[in-house]
């Protein structure tokens, strides 16, 4: 069947089955942005945002969040339209394999949101449910430090 | 000075990584597609009697069920190594026998996923359970045989005895262990046990095959070794390599994993036979149980030595739990000492014994670290301990004993992959430097002396300090083996396609090949188009292992960018009506020397060479092995808190000063040290594989597995100290592997500093410690 969904600021409807996970119907429907790592809601690999609040996807049922804004890592910025976030990630060289980065980099975005300047404690914290095997997370974490910076310095709010 | 090496270029595919706009693997789907799903097997060991599959033939959707029914018993190493690879013949895709849980039983291909797990479900296999080994001291010369009867065989001549469940075994003498160690009037004996480790790559292993508009089978699969992947396939599932073309697109990481011939022979036979695409993934749990590991070893040393600290003799010796299958099974073996062993080569007497033993466990594979990561815990632990007992600094040791830029060790020769090494003459080193920089920023001096288990500092207290170091060396590439090769062509605005063979793990090396062209070429990376990784657009490249990638594809690179150096040159001399020796690049142009006014641009040239007079593409390729293989150093200093009531170790500070050679992008190379040691760390203190009693791992997740979250990390310090590889690119030597192996030694000599106890069994988890700390 198909149903209306709400991702990325426009309306898309969607193919899906009743009992499928959001991480199931968005990769099945082109949204291979979102990752799978273990389908098991222990890599964060899948990460969206729901109303802005990060969650993994292969834990949360498609036909629940039919109400809710979702929003994968092209809905913050595009190779197009890079996001701030983003594109600091590539210069700090937070991004190797890529494969958790869709994820870190929403997980990320969240906490920027909420608090703009967080201190290494808060980002640890923020990104604790995001698995990484490459970078040892220490240039992603500089990578949400200095967009914190950049924030602040150019007196800019995250978007 | 160099103007795009040794820069922090940007990855090239950095953007499209980070907006998710790439494509992995499972990413890739086609219409009419299979989906695959495996069963494997529940015992450790067991014969099947029988595989009933008529009921599941005769489910709606089911299309295709392989088995050793009907696949060919064709014999072959899942081991993507170079031919004739240096692992045993012993495994099939589809057997009769099962040995080890997790191990193939039979896959089936069908319109959905869930139908094809449905299917799985209904297969009835019969198995006559067999008593397996659990144990891998209790595997040589048991009376249950793993491989009996089977065929399995040597594919190179090297010792290999199936019946006495010996996949692999090594020797290397230099000089007389024996006589020294006995005339030696100090002695230590220990043992040091590495548990399994498992990549964590978090992209899982997938396959999609599909056949293209003239009937070849394409392949796009998560694979270090694409090539291998192509040259195998073709061996298991009989179809000729010019009908087979592999893709690897990106790659969410693979440490060693992905260089495994594992699932594309399935989907391979799937769609060969249906003429339908076909697509496997596995999970995270099929992930943990059925692909390789890091192998579980058992390191015994042996040391002879005087009071004044020289070490007359010393014996490392190695026993290797392969698994069910020898995959790298002799390989790893021969680089626990290779890896080690030439670090202080003034040690007159060395002795390396290994054997690597079938147990009916899950299959190790190649690891980062590969071997290295297994012996350093014995091998610095007893550099420790010499040092202690003869009251001597051990970083001021190691500045004396180890190996000097201009000396050798015969290892070098003694011990290779499979047959005898290469002589080789370290040339670039900056390990002293290492050293001394490592002390510093670790305030190693103050601290060792501050700790101590005897100190004012930890008498009596509950929460225990103490800072530990480790040095170790690596290779680059396995000498006269391991061959890569480029391609580049250029385009009509001065752009060059530069095509290779080199797999890009997520480490970055298609941006650090452009920055190598780059540097030839005098022309931004951004000039290049880098395409990488398919064997039918890109040349041959033994792929991405035994850190070569920078060094040897690296020299490829620059091997063939010098070619096309020369032919821009002579185009550029003849359009400005000046000879070859007149003429130089310059920013992107030709230009005449030292005047540089007069110029033709990259896009001229190629204009000319393509539309104008003598015209011809301006392209070239270029092979490269390499005679040695240098090894790149590294120091690890850390520092602990051992909380002796719950066992807990709490890492304060870690600090890694490591030679490279030159770092081709500094950026990427310190992500490779961070990662590596905090994938190390991981394992020193955490991951461990829990079996139960008939051999089947209970903790197959990631929460359970224990990896590292960015919550765990201590403060890491890294520092690249530079030195010049004369036959690496630009002086590049690797640097993927080695800074994994330091968290075990370290920690384990810092625990001494702190408690005046050795550490004998990795991981160094709470309960361990707790049992070390509360032996007399």
């Amino acid at each position: 069947m198909k149903l209306e969904f709400k991702i990325n600021n426009t309306s898309k409807a969607l193919e899906l089955l009743p009992n499928e996970t959001l991480l199931n119907v968005l990769r099945n429907n082109d949204f291979t942005e979102v990752k799978c790592g273990c389908n098991e809601g222990e890599c964060g690999s899948c990460t969206v945002l729901l109303d802005g609040k990060p969650v993994n996807s292969c834990q949360v049922l498609a036909m629940s969040v039919q109400e809710k804004e979702i929003t994968t890592v092209k809905g913050i910025g595009t190779l197009y339209t890079p996001h701030l976030l983003q594109k600091t990630f590539v210069e700090a060289g937070a991004d190797q394999c890529g494969f958790c980065s869709p994820g870190m980099v929403l997980a990320s975005y969240s906490l920027l949101k909420e608090n703009p300047k967080p201190t290494r404690e808060e980002i640890l914290v923020a990104l604790d449910g995001n698995l990484c095997r490459c970078t040892g997370y220490v240039k992603i974490v500089d990578a949400v430090e200095n967009t914190a910076k950049k924030l602040h310095s150019n007196n800019l709010v995250m978007e | 000075m160099f103007k795009y090496v040794n820069q922090p270029v940007e990855k090239i595919d950095g953007l499209a990584l980070v907006t998710g706009e790439e494509k992995y693997t499972d990413d890739f789907s086609f219409n009419n597609m299979l989906y695959v799903s495996v069963l494997h097997s529940g015992y450790a060991y067991a014969k099947i009697l029988d595989i009933d599959d008529s009921e599941a033939r005769k489910m709606h959707g089911v299309v295709e069920i392989l088995s050793y029914k009907n696949v060919n018993q064709i014999l072959y190493t899942t081991a993507g190594q170079g031919y004739p690879e240096p692992s045993p013949y012993d495994t099939l895709l589809f057997g009769n026998t099962m040995r080890f849980v997790g191990d193939n039983v039979c896959a089936v291909a069908a319109e959905t996923k869930e139908i094809a797990d449905e299917a799985i479900k209904k297969i009835k296999v019969t198995y006559k359970e067999l008593k397996p080994i659990l144990n891998l001291e209790k595997s040589e010369g048991s009376p249950i045989i793993i491989h009996k009867d089977d065929g399995a065989f040597p594919k190179i001549p090297v010792f290999y005895d199936a019946k006495k469940n010996i996949a692999s075994k090594v020797e290397a003498n230099v000089g007389d262990f024996d006589k020294a160690f006995k005339k030696s009037s100090k002695k230590i004996e220990f043992d040091f046990y590495c548990s399994y480790g498992a990549h964590c790559a978090i992209e899982p292993h997938a396959s999609v095959s599909y056949l293209d508009l003239r009937g070849r089978l394409v392949i796009i699969s998560t694979t270090q070794v694409p090539f291998h992947v192509r040259r195998i396939v073709s061996h298991v599932a009989e179809i000729p390599v010019s009908k087979i073309r592999v893709i690897k697109p990106r790659l969410g990481g693979g440490f060693g994993g992905k260089q495994e011939i594992l699932l594309e022979p399935i989907v391979a036979l799937m769609t060969w036979r249906t003429k339908r695409p076909a697509k496997l993934v596995y999970s995270r749990r099929e992930v943990f149980k059925s692909t390789r590991c890091r192998h579980e070893y058992k390191t015994k040393l042996e040391v002879g030595y005087e009071a004044d600290g020289t070490i007359n003799a010393l014996h490392l010796d190695a026993l290797e739990n392969a698994g069910g299958y020898g995959s790298h099974a002799l390989t790893v073996l021969a680089n626990a000492g290779s890896k080690t062993l030439p670090l202080l080569n003034k040690i007159e007497n060395l002795r390396f014994t290994g054997m690597g033993v079938y147990t009916n466990l899950p299959v190790g594979g190649a690891y980062r670290g590969y071997g290295a990561t297994e012996a350093y815990p014995g091998y610095a632990q007893a550099i420790d301990m010499v040092c202690e007992d003869c009251g001597l600094d051990v970083v001021e040791y190691y500045k004396k004993w180890c190996i000097k830029s201009g000396e050798t060790s015969a290892i070098f020769q003694a011990l290779g992959e499979g047959k005898e090494g290469v002589a080789m003459n370290i040339g670039s080193t900056s390990l002293v430097e290492c050293l001394d920089e490592g002390a510093k920023l670790s305030d190693w001096y103050a601290k060792r002396k501050l700790y101590g288990p005897d100190s004012d500092y930890n008498k009596g207290k509950r929460l225990k300090r103490g800072i530990g170091m480790v040095a170790m060396m690596q290779g680059s590439a396995i000498p006269e083996i391991d061959m890569a090769s480029a391609y580049i062509k250029m385009n009509d605005d001065g752009s060059f396609n530069l095509n290779v063979g080199a797999t890009d793990l997520g480490t970055g090396s298609d941006t650090v090949l452009a920055q190598i062209a780059s540097e030839v070429l005098d022309t931004p990376v951004e000039s290049f188009i880098v395409y990488s990784s398919d064997t039918d657009f890109t040349p041959f490249d033994t792929g991405a292992y035994a850190s070569s990638t920078t060094y040897l594809s690296g020299q490829a690179v620059r091997k063939c960018a010098e070619e096309i150096k020369k032919q821009i040159l002579k185009v550029g001399a003849e359009m400005l009506s000046l000879s070859l020796d007149e003429v130089e690049l310059d920013d992107s142009r030709v230009v005449a020397k030292g005047k540089k006014k007069e110029e033709v641009s990259y896009a001229e040239i190629c204009q000319y060479s393509m539309y104008q007079k003598n015209q011809f593409q301006i392209q070239a390729t270029a092979s490269h092995i390499s005679p040695k293989s240098p090894p790149p150093f590294a120091v690890h200093f850390i520092e602990i808190e051992v909380d002796t009531f719950t066992g807990i170790i709490k890492v304060l500070n870690y600090t890694a000063t490591v030679d490279c050679g030159t770092p081709i992008n500094p950026v990427t190379s310190e992500g490779q040290v961070e990662g590596a040691i905090v994938n190390g760390l991981s394992y020193a203190l955490f991951e461990n594989y829990y079996f139960s009693p008939h051999g089947k791992m209970l903790n197959d997740t990631f929460g359970k597995f224990g990896v590292y979250t960015a919550f765990d990390v201590p403060p890491i310090k890294v520092k690249l100290i530079k030195s010049y590889e004369e036959t690496g690119p630009y002086g590049a030597k690797s640097i993927s592997e080695i800074n994994i192996n330091g968290a075990l030694p370290a920690i384990a000599n810092a625990f001494y500093n702190a408690t005046g106890k050795r550490l004998h069994n990795g991981p160094f988890a709470p309960e361990s410690i707790l049992k070390v700390l509360s032996e007399k």
